[in-house]
């Protein structure tokens, strides 16, 4: 099953080094993984995607992380209300004689052209992977020339949803 | 291995020596003083071009330093130094070879969480990166091997990692840290820090001491209801010098003990209520009463896969409690219904304060002593046969009373050691466990005899074993310590044969050796006195004297090569599948 899990840890030189060696170690798969600091530049957030077998695999995953002295907080995100974002590049073959019909497939994805060549050109679209899959399935039959995805990066939303008596009440 | 001369690191290194005025002191002088803050009393080393400023800080503000003869001997003695003191093992190696030659040392002092500082110099930061001269990328290489690495970059965080380094290692569950020095730090001014830079700071490390109290109500209440419990207790009642907590939880449930083989000495060998060491090679008895117990009790002890067998027929009728320091360890290997994070001692306190009537345990312990009296180790000794390896082992004990310090390395030596001596005390028991590691045992005796110097410290080791760090019996010579090295010399890698021969065919692919030094000889090489002994009439004698000895001796017991360590689990079985159970 595909977990999204954030790490939160001191930003310090080797800290990734030792987040994704200890996956290594303990056979984890990453599918994705993003780092960048926070708010406050001595601390950094990882947002990754894993594929693991089952509930206690996860847990001992989870538990690793947690050991690891320059880890300070571990969440798994994935069946919580959450945002998720991750930017693709993508470059499309687009001569002339196609150019506009190709632009109106990009619009509803909010996609933006940020180059153009004489016969390229290169969007840039945000969103979640699925979005994401979606236009790069879209743009396939015109030729993709090159393609780079950054990996997903993820928030907990502000409200999240209440499973419980309270919520029957207020139906 | 080549080490440096001074001119070619000056060379290397391509910094002027600064004059520096005498008050004013540099990296190595602040290192020297940390560990003295830290009452370190010996370090286990090897100097090298790069720790040199280090060595000369040394030279000038001593600390009792012992010079192994190789990285790997230093390493072992400071486990050994580290299980028996429960003090912080430290041990110092230049750059390179003389960090890599440590490697084995840390992976063992990880797995079987044995507390060790070790500090490796380093090529200085301006030229790390280039393959300068004897670099090697430690921090990378130990990662997967510690519980947590650092390299110096400012001089100034010196004394903090130190002192960070000494906390991570010596609280929670212990391990090794490693402390990478590069040149340019230990020779750098050290400009004083704030107060607050030097303390201790680590927000995501934050070790859970003190027992859940609903947990403790949930076993207590398990505890109660349960007809047929179980302990097993493993190295962390040790860690937590919980021994006597440990017997007085057992007396007051009533409930029947069994040890990992790191646990043992954790209750006394003789107790009545012990049933002797559980796993691949334990007592048929500790094995059944895992098999049959409808609640385990596992105190510090991490399900080792040589300890359960095949994990599916594992303790088929049990609740399991489990108490670890390491949260990880909980569920790892065996679900788990009651979970407890908390120090051995500290959850043993609780329940032997929690007021839980004890359940009837009477008819449970009955069958199991019946059972250990019908199920005891045997060997078959003749004449004809020659002397067993079991028969050394039963004297080595009747001579020392069960109350020697004993370190072994890895195999059939180590099996029949941890069958056949019954620990009085705690702390006396040194053998490497989880990475299984040749060469540990004898370097370790010769730390543990410095950390214990009145008593009486035996090293039993296997002809192979012995062999890979045997360069150390230098440090017998120089130091004369009266550590006592028992070789069980059965001209194999005795645990291979074994396995050869029970899993294999009888093919004997490289597990002979013939050809050996002569080890009375090489002792005597050495200014120590060598014994031989071929016979269980010279032993009763020669070992005796021996063992008596105020001196290092050396005893080379020729014993039976066709001997197998029994009973057994084989690879794969469960534990109530043991073989050779009974005399044949």
């Amino acid at each position: 099953m595909k977990r999204i899990i954030t790490v939160t840890v001191i930003n310090q030189s080797g800290v990734l080094n030792r987040v994704t060696g200890l996956l290594m170690k303990r056979q984890f798969n990453i599918e994705s993984i993003t780092v960048g600091h926070t708010e406050n530049p001595q601390i950094s957030k990882m947002t990754f995607v894993v594929n693991v077998e089952d509930e206690q695999k996860l847990e001992q995953l989870l538990k690793q992380l947690q050991k690891q002295v320059d880890v300070l907080k571990v969440n798994d995100i994935t069946e919580k209300q959450i945002v998720v974002r991750e930017l693709a590049l993508v470059k499309v073959a687009s001569p002339p004689a196609v150019r506009a019909e190709v632009n109106s497939i990009i619009e509803p994805f909010r996609a933006s052209i940020i180059d153009t060549g004489k016969n390229v050109v290169t969007f840039q679209v945000t969103g979640s992977p699925e979005k994401i899959d979606a236009f790069i399935d879209l743009l396939k039959p015109y030729g993709i020339k090159e393609l780079t995805r950054t990996g997903v990066t993820a928030f907990v939303r502000e409200t999240q949803k209440v499973n419980g008596p309270q919520l029957s009440i207020l139906k | 291995m080549m080490k440096l001369t001074v001119e070619e690191t000056e060379q290397v290194y391509e910094e002027p020596i600064t004059t520096q005025a005498p008050t004013q002191l540099n990296g190595a002088d602040v290192f020297i003083e940390t560990l003295k803050k830290h009452q370190v009393e010996v370090i286990f080393g090897y100097p090298g071009g790069a720790v040199l400023p280090i060595y000369d800080a040394l030279y000038k503000n001593p600390i009792k330093h012992i010079l192994a003869r190789h990285e790997q001997g230093a390493i072992h003695a400071a486990e050994g130094y580290a299980r028996v003191s429960g003090k912080v093992g430290v041990v110092i190696a230049t750059s390179g070879p003389g960090a890599t030659n440590l490697v084995t040392g840390i992976a063992d002092a990880m797995m079987d969480s044995i507390p060790l500082v070790v500090f490796t110099g380093q090529v200085a930061t301006t030229v790390i990166g280039t393959d300068a001269f004897q670099e090697a990328d430690i921090i990378g290489i130990t990662q997967p091997i510690t519980k947590h690495n650092y390299q110096v970059k400012d001089v100034a965080d010196f004394p903090r990692i130190i002192n960070e380094a000494f906390h991570i290692a010596s609280t929670g569950r212990p391990g090794p840290v490693v402390v990478d020095i590069p040149k340019n730090m230990a020779t750098g001014l050290f400009v004083t820090p704030k107060e607050e830079n030097q303390e201790v700071n680590l927000p995501g490390y934050q070790p859970t001491t003190t027992p859940n109290f609903l947990q403790i109500q949930k076993a207590a209440q398990a505890i109660t209801t349960a007809k047929q419990p179980l302990i097993l207790a493993g190295a962390g009642v040790l860690f937590a010098k919980a021994s006597a907590e440990l017997a007085a939880f057992a007396e007051k449930y009533q409930i029947p003990v069994t040890n990992t083989l790191l646990g043992l000495g954790g209750i006394e060998g003789n107790h009545p209520l012990f049933l002797g060491m559980a796993g691949m090679h334990g007592t048929y008895t500790a094995n059944m009463a895992i098999q049959s117990c409808d609640l385990l009790i596992n105190v510090g002890a991490r399900f080792d896969d040589r300890l359960t067998g095949n994990l599916n027929f594992f303790a088929p009728n049990a609740r399991v409690v489990h108490i670890d320091i390491d949260p990880a360890e909980i569920g790892k290997n065996v679900p788990t219904e009651i979970p407890i994070v908390a120090d051995a001692k500290e959850a043993l306190e609780a329940l032997i304060a929690h007021s839980a009537p004890n359940g009837n345990t009477a008819a449970w312990l009955e069958s199991l002593n019946i059972s250990k009296e019908q199920y005891p180790f045997h060997y078959q000794a003749s004449v004809e046969r020659g002397l067993l390896p079991q028969q050394v082992l039963e004297l080595v004990h009747e001579y020392t009373n069960g109350d020697a310090v004993v370190t072994t390395d890895v195999g059939q030596h180590q099996m029949w050691t941890a069958q056949y001596y019954k620990f009085n005390h705690p702390h006396n028991w040194v053998t490497s466990g989880g990475l299984g590691t040749m060469g540990f045992g004898f370097p370790a005796a010769i730390g543990a005899q410095l950390a214990k110097p009145d008593a009486k410290v035996v090293s039993i080791v296997g002809d192979a074993g012995f062999q890979m760090t045997l360069q150390e019996l230098s440090l017998l010579q120089e130091l004369r310590i009266p550590v006592k090295v028992i070789i069980l010399n059965n001209q194999a890698l005795g645990m291979v044969r074994q396995w050869q021969e029970t899993f294999h065919g009888e093919r004997f692919s490289q597990s002979l050796i013939s050809v050996q030094p002569d080890f009375v000889k090489l002792a005597e090489a050495y200014d120590i006195k060598g014994y031989k002994i071929e016979t269980f009439e010279d032993a009763k004698v020669q070992l005796k004297e021996a063992l008596e000895s105020d001196e290092p001796v050396l005893i080379d017991c020729r014993v039976v090569q066709k001997e197998s360590v029994y009973p057994m689990v084989a690879p794969g079985r469960g534990l109530h599948e043991m073989i050779g159970v009974k005399p044949e």
